[in-house]
């Protein structure tokens, strides 16, 4: 059974992509899957090697045959995205796909025609295969690409005998970092001790026990401003969730990031160091996860 | 005037940027926009207040008149309607409102409830910054909807109305640039941060929303992004160091230009450069 965990932060921009890459230079057997589909940005760092490319096609747009309109306006009444305008042209950023205007037009001069949205990729790094993806720009379906990528991430493990993928996440807590949760084993989160870190952080905690994902926590820059640290760490008390690592406010991501580097292919500092002893931690307790469930199965087969 | 301040690579600064423009400018509208993690109210304090809820219309079915022909769940292109043997299953959120299944129906058996997927809320009291924000309820995956919905309290009444967009290029950024005067890329010197602001770029292009680069922490990493904007030939509005004690105020959730001088002016000449470049383009 291959296990899943994603790292996630809601608020951007705490160290997610560094973070999640680190950890793919210190395992061996894994897939990883770069889900942050609208900037997409662990590529500059693992230097893929494409294996496959494919288009994404998210929900399709209306298209107007202008022959055939007769200007009566039964789309425009019926659209509830304001996505057709007087002059009866198409907004393709504001137009959902619902195909309502196409059910509605008497004449026949609408038809929905599929758009690409974007493209998943699947890679070889020099750590392993790498699904990922670039969605197209203001594209709707974010969550379906992710989905997607999710997909290409488990064809990978299956093709290339991995038991383990890593989910980058993206920022926030709708549909894409839905998508990006949805059946994984483990969350990670990854926050910083400020005003915002915190808010955010409490936001996807609730996400995680709404879906009812094991959640552990890491927070980033920790001494950046010690008295919100420890905020943290009584707010992660009282919602059951572990604090597994504190990372210290330092220069390494940007300096590793400038070299094309993980940080762990960078340098051996204290930053380092506390991002090792993070993944022993994480692979620890997804390893007593699988135990948890083999002993329920076993439990109940019985 | 409506600036937006948007970024393609979250954690870049747009909520810092956002409250310190409006706090300077004064008489402002700040809009977060940010609903899946609106920030802004950390740093004003405001009391709020909500003033509407956010809703989405979901079909009910009346299982008296359904006779499970299925043309509901033919029709939705959301799979947000399943026609089953024992029945029709509704899954309110995949569901995007647009009515289709109700415009369907045979027998009229489909009409429609509404539900909650948001709030709005506004400063119960306000005397400089005008703050509205959206707040996406958890668990819900359209963050588009609350955006539209708060961006129609846009006044024209303010010397400026400024949005905090959300991070990325998806949809709900789309959303909350809609019919902006002006857009400001907060990005910061680092291989992520350029890959980033070419994204944005492309975004405000197609949208043809007029904009500059603001470059934040501007001295940690590299000049690649400058490069670009010389070259691109994008105006540089301004660059914030990466100054400990502003990363500090930022930490204890206090807008920076109210506890270090000069800055203040910074933003207002920030301003007053917008709209030279603004008034130059008019004149083109």
């Amino acid at each position: 059974m291959v296990k899943q965990i994603t790292i996630v932060s809601g608020k951007g921009g705490t160290g997610k992509t560094t973070i999640s890459s680190a950890f793919v230079s210190l395992a061996n057997d894994l897939v990883i899957a770069d889900c942050d589909v609208d900037a997409a940005d662990m590529h500059l760092l693992l230097d893929p090697t494409l294996l496959k490319t494919d288009d994404f096609y998210g929900l399709k747009v209306a298209n107007i045959n202008t022959e055939l309109c007769t200007a009566c306006g039964d789309c425009l009444d019926a659209c509830r995205f304001n996505a057709i305008d007087g002059s009866f042209d198409v907004d393709i950023f504001s137009c959902e796909g619902c195909s309502v205007c196409e059910y509605v037009c008497q004449q026949n001069a609408i038809s929905m025609i599929e758009k690409k949205a974007g493209e998943s990729f699947s890679s070889m790094t020099r750590f392993g295969p790498m699904a990922h993806a670039k969605l197209g720009i203001g594209e709707e379906a974010s969550g379906k690409l992710v989905s997607t990528v999710r997909n290409n991430a488990r064809d990978l493990a299956a093709e290339f005998n991995k038991d383990l993928i890593i989910i980058d996440g993206p920022p926030g807590t709708g549909c894409s970092v839905i998508a990006a949760i949805t059946g994984v084993d483990m969350l990670l989160v990854i926050t910083e001790p400020t005003a915002s870190g915190i808010h955010d952080l409490e936001r996807v905690l609730e996400l995680s026990s709404h879906f009812r994902i094991p959640a552990a926590v890491c927070i980033n820059k920790y001494d950046l401003n010690e008295s919100n640290t420890l905020s943290i760490r009584e707010l992660c008390t009282e919602m059951g969730v572990d604090v597994i690592g504190l990372l210290p406010y330092s220069r390494t991501p940007v300096d590793a990031m400038l070299n094309e580097k993980t940080v762990l292919e960078f340098t051996d500092d204290d930053f380092t160091s506390v991002v090792r002893s993070i993944w022993d931690n994480l692979h620890d307790r997804l390893v007593s996860s699988a135990e948890t469930v083999d002993i329920t199965l076993k439990s109940s087969l019985m | 005037m409506k600036i937006a301040i948007a970024s393609g690579k979250g954690g870049t600064g747009k909520t810092t940027i956002a409250v310190n423009l409006a706090i300077s400018l004064g008489n402002a509208q700040l809009l977060d926009c940010d609903v899946e993690e609106p920030n802004c109210n950390l740093f004003l304090r405001h009391d709020m207040e909500e003033f509407e809820d956010v809703t989405l219309p979901v079909p009910l079915v009346d299982k008296e008149k359904c006779d499970l022909c299925g043309d509901c769940a033919n029709f939705c292109q959301y799979n947000a309607i399943a026609s089953l043997p024992s029945g029709v299953m509704v899954f309110p959120k995949l569901c995007h409102g647009c009515g289709g299944c109700a415009l369907v129906c045979p027998e009229n058996a489909i009409t429609e409830n509404t539900r909650s997927i948001g709030i709005i809320e506004r400063s119960a009291d306000w005397s400089h910054v005008d703050l509205w924000q959206g707040l996406l309820h958890i668990g819900e995956p359209m963050a588009s909807p609350v955006i539209h919905q708060l961006q129609e309290h846009i006044s024209e009444d303010n010397n400026v109305a400024i949005i905090d967009s959300p991070p990325g290029t998806a949809c709900p950024v789309i959303a909350s640039l809609s019919g902006m005067d002006y857009c400001i890329l907060v990005t910061e010197p680092t291989p992520f941060g350029l890959h980033d602001l070419k994204l944005a770029v492309d975004v405000v292009r197609q949208l043809g929303i007029p904009f500059g680069v603001l470059i934040n922490r501007s001295d940690i990493g590299d000049s690649r992004v400058e490069e670009y904007c010389v070259s691109e030939n994008i105006p540089i509005l301004m660059k914030v160091p990466n100054n400990r004690e502003i990363a500090v105020l930022y930490s204890k959730g206090i807008p920076f230009v109210t506890s270090l001088p000069g800055w203040n002016n910074r933003f207002v000449h920030m301003f007053a450069n917008i709209c030279e470049q603004l008034s130059t383009r008019a004149a083109e």
